[in-house]
């Protein structure tokens, strides 16, 4: 048993107990916290199979991004945990068994099937995983890519769309209207006769003593 | 006692098998919802990064990188309607949203 097999165990474990703190969690933020230790967890096991830009991908972009804005949307909101957990061990023994059972035959088949041996000798350790998925990705996949990043910038603009929220009680003004606004849009003037005689003009007030 | 795939496959099965877990436990709660679906989608990864090592194929590490990409628009926009449904409906119950109901 050498380092990298004690250190799989290692992150293994730790990974499947925060992935289970994550689905039993009463709090939604202690949930999110575990969520990111599961996954620096997982881009551990990734650097163990030597996916190294993924596995940064993964610490920088998933837990400094995605993970903080779950982070930031369960702070933001007054969840009441109560109502929502109510019944909630209630289903745990059917669940279990479900899980153990996926768990299991998967388990079966796919240790005694895949008894690939380790490839370390194999790969070249002056080879860099970076440099080999940017040459790929940059060649053959270039056009996959522009679409994954046309997907990220329609997702911006929808997430966007979706909530922002003018008020409706703010006395602003358009300023396009504004602009177009022409003068007789805003005074008109009304020709009309005179109707009755000017009143006589009033005499001249008298200044009040002060008392 | 050397690494084989299986090991990671099996890794990636018993994650997958927690997140179904915890899709039937918090049936209610649709933000630990969302994240179990995040666990699967790292087990899902997890899969393919090993297969991707082991059979020195660098496709499974592309195919990753866009799994990613769309998983974080997927949970940009879900977070963005969980706001808009906790705004109208100030729950995140998902028994309360029966409102297309006939």
């Amino acid at each position: 048993m050498n380092v990298t097999t004690g250190l799989f165990y290692l992150f293994s474990t730790v990974l499947l107990i925060a992935a289970f703190r994550v689905i039993t969690a009463r709090n939604p933020v202690h949930a999110v916290l575990f969520l990111v230790l599961t996954f620096f967890q997982g881009a551990m096991i990734w650097m163990l199979l030597r996916a190294e830009f993924l596995a940064i991908v993964l610490v920088l972009v998933y837990v400094g991004a995605v993970m903080v804005l779950f982070l930031f949307v369960v702070m933001m909101m007054d969840i009441n945990v109560e109502n929502l957990r109510h019944g909630f061990w209630r289903h745990f023994p059917f669940a279990a068994l479900v899980g153990v059972v996926i768990a299991l035959e998967m388990s079966a088949v796919l240790m005694g099937g895949f008894r690939v041996a380790d490839v370390a000798a194999a790969a070249d350790p002056s080879a860099s995983n970076t440099k080999e998925l940017g040459v790929v990705l940059f060649t053959q996949y270039i056009y996959p890519l522009e679409v994954a990043a046309g997907i990220l910038l329609v997702a911006m603009v929808a997430a966007i769309a979706l909530t922002l929220r003018a008020r409706k009680d703010s006395k602003h003004v358009s300023a396009g209207v504004q602009v177009r606004v022409k003068a007789k849009d805003r005074m008109t003037v009304v020709k009309m006769d005179a109707t009755q005689v000017a009143p006589e003009p009033a005499p001249a007030a008298v200044p009040e003593v002060k008392a | 006692m050397t690494l084989t795939l299986g090991h990671f496959l099996t890794l990636g099965a018993m994650l997958f098998a927690m997140s179904v877990v915890g899709i039937f436990l918090n049936r209610r709660n649709l933000i630990v919802l969302l994240m179990a679906i995040e666990l699967m989608l790292l087990a899902v990864n997890t899969n393919f990064v090993a297969f991707s090592y082991y059979l020195h194929d660098m496709h499974g590490q592309i195919f990753v990188f866009f799994i990613l990409t769309v998983a974080a628009a997927e949970s940009a926009i879900g977070l963005a309607i969980l706001v808009l449904l906790f705004r109208n409906k100030s729950s995140i119950n998902v028994d309360e949203l029966n409102s297309l109901k006939g």
